[in-house]
């Protein structure tokens, strides 16, 4: 399967990920080897085999609802590019 | 002092012999002295070492010491350590200085284990030859031109070379065993659940497992004995009760089944490579096991079904590198969309930006059902495939990889190429099994691995093959020429 430029746009703005002009073929070119690697799944029969999402087939675990981890804001902060009274900084989002 | 085993170390330290400061100080001149060749660490720590060092010689002369304390280690970068960088290797977390500890980490420290640093990895833990992380590749302390393989390539890299006497790895398509195996140390990857996966970077959660690369099979038993265990804050760890890994070290392989799966030990398989394993397998049958033929048929299936998911989760798990809340953040965004786009084309490298973009593009509208549904599926006919076997065999033993550590530079062009060689330890990830991988000699004056695996909760029994192999042969205890 080749991928052209429409689709490596698409993915890249599907993975938040921007791609230069001039890396597009490039991208294009491995993204495209490893779906060829994706096509050898095409000929396996999976007629009636149930997906298998946990390898023990385990199902989520339950706790009690109560309060265990304390507030850190602080500390975790520390390592935020920009903050401001508690608060995450971005660029502005509405106009 | 470097060449004690850790039940020496440990029995001088108890007695007095050595103090953990010594020992800790003599790791931290042979660091200084040779990671600037093997670019094994991303980080040293010290300040750190000497003085968790000091506490434990405090704890050793109080009394209350345990097996492992004053024993020092290095953790993986993988595995956040407060206060101080957990890089992952990648530029996207240069300036994280992580804010807790990781689980391992914490039970590790509870023993009194002194951190010496962080070991080089690949870069999110995407690949198999450590060459991908922002800080440079590590070398193959047997062979500066090889690679060490990876992820946790420099975990490897600093056993083998006798800068740090434990190290923690981690292991989501072959990340322990493969570096093992190109190292010639030992490493083991446990059940998918023993181990919390709380505080390690995650890549892909399904597969996630971390565990002790160490010279041998005694010390693993030891060190997984600290390192797994119930963890409420991990949802996916296993509630067992605690194991003492190292109880059967010593027992007899008489009786024991051994399955040597064909599909193993064809095309692709280096001849000298098979040569060394089933050289091994035929030392174990000396020591009375049974060797029986089984069948994996669907071990092709894996590695695509494997490349599916697991860029599928980590193109989830690493949606959270957006450059707002920690990490890379890139300069004057013009808006909300260029700060995350922009950020993350920045913090990431192309391994990393490769798979992201392909687990994407899995989930995308219209393909969900060619790719993730269907790789699903294949899981659990490999899943099976090693069920079935188990009904004749008690482990399965083969290669850990299909050549000897390959040289640097030569499949970083082809990506694929690189997935491939892990056709061996891929399908024990998917399964969600334990394996081990065990020095079992070289070709061309490069390691070779045995990879021996076994049933969900048999790390006991691993480790016990791997410790009675390691009775009779002595790969285990061999340092390059120039760091002995």
């Amino acid at each position: 399967m080749s991928l052209g430029k429409t689709e490596v746009e698409n993915i890249s703005r599907l993975a938040a990920i921007a791609v230069e002009k001039h890396e597009v073929d490039e991208v294009a070119a491995k993204l495209s080897n490893i779906l060829d690697l994706f096509s050898q799944m095409e000929a396996a029969n999976t007629d009636g085999v149930e997906p298998m999402a946990h390898p023990l087939d385990q199902v989520q675990r339950l706790r009690p609802d109560v309060v265990t981890a304390t507030n850190q804001r602080e500390k975790l902060q520390t390592v935020a590019p920009s903050t401001d009274n508690g608060l995450y900084l971005v660029p502005q989002v509405i106009e | 002092m470097h060449n004690l085993t850790i039940k020496q170390m440990s029995e001088k330290l108890q007695a007095g012999e050595i103090t953990s400061v010594q020992l800790t100080q003599h790791y931290l001149d042979r660091i200084s002295k040779y990671d600037s060749e093997l670019n094994a660490y991303v980080t040293v720590t010290p300040e750190l070492a000497i003085s968790m060092a000091e506490e434990a010689d405090k704890r050793i002369a109080a009394g209350n010491a345990e097996l492992l304390t004053g024993i020092p280690i290095a953790h993986k970068d993988i595995f956040c350590t407060d206060g101080v960088k957990t890089s992952c290797s990648s530029k996207m977390l240069d300036n994280f200085i992580a804010p807790y500890d990781a689980h391992v980490v914490t039970q590790l420290k509870k023993v009194g284990m002194p951190i010496l640093g962080k070991t080089n990895m690949d870069e999110f833990a995407m690949g198999s030859s450590s060459e991908s992380s922002y800080y440079g590749p590590t070398k193959n302390p047997w062979d500066h031109k090889a690679v060490p393989g990876g992820s946790s390539g420099g975990a490897a890299a600093v056993i083998a070379a006798c800068l740090a006497p434990m190290a923690t790895g981690t292991d989501t398509g072959g990340s322990i065993r493969q570096p093992a195996s190109f190292c010639g140390i030992t490493g083991i990857k446990p059940t998918y659940g023993s181990v919390s996966r709380f505080g390690i970077v995650a890549y892909a959660s399904s597969f996630d497992q971390a565990g002790p690369m160490t010279r041998s099979a005694e010390d693993s038993a030891w060190m997984l004995t600290a390192m797994a265990g119930f963890d409420e804050r991990d949802s996916t760890s296993l509630q067992r009760d605690a194991v003492d890994y190292s109880a059967e070290l010593t027992n007899s392989l008489k009786g024991l089944k051994v399955g040597v799966p064909a599909e193993y030990f064809g095309e692709g398989l280096d001849p000298d490579v098979e040569t060394l394993v089933r050289a091994a397998i035929a030392e174990i049958e000396k020591q009375g096991a049974e060797i029986v033929e089984v069948h994996l048929p669907n071990k092709d299936l894996a590695v695509p079904s494997y490349y599916v998911l697991a860029p599928a989760e980590a193109s989830s798990n690493l949606s959270r590198y957006d450059g707002v809340r920690f990490g890379h953040r890139c300069d004057n965004p013009k808006n909300l969309q260029d700060l995350y786009e922009r950020s993350r084309s920045e913090g990431f490298g192309a391994e990393v930006k490769r798979r992201i973009m392909v687990g994407a593009y899995a989930l995308s509208t219209g393909f969900y059902d060619a790719y993730y549904l269907k790789a699903q599926k294949l899981r659990r006919m490999v899943r099976d495939d090693f069920t079935n076997a188990f009904e004749h065999c008690d482990v399965i033993m083969g290669p850990v990889a299909p050549t000897p550590a390959f040289n640097i530079g030569e499949k970083t062009d082809d990506p694929t190429s690189m997935y491939l060689a892990d056709l061996y330890t891929i399908p024990v990830n998917l399964a969600g099994l334990p394996g081990i991988s065990v020095p079992a000699g070289f070709v061309n004056q490069r390691p070779v691995g045995l990879h021996i695996v076994g049933p969900y909760f048999s790390e006991a029994k691993l480790l016990n093959i791997a410790h009675q192999y390691q009775q009779v042969t002595d790969w285990h205890t061999k340092t390059p020429a120039q760091y002995q």
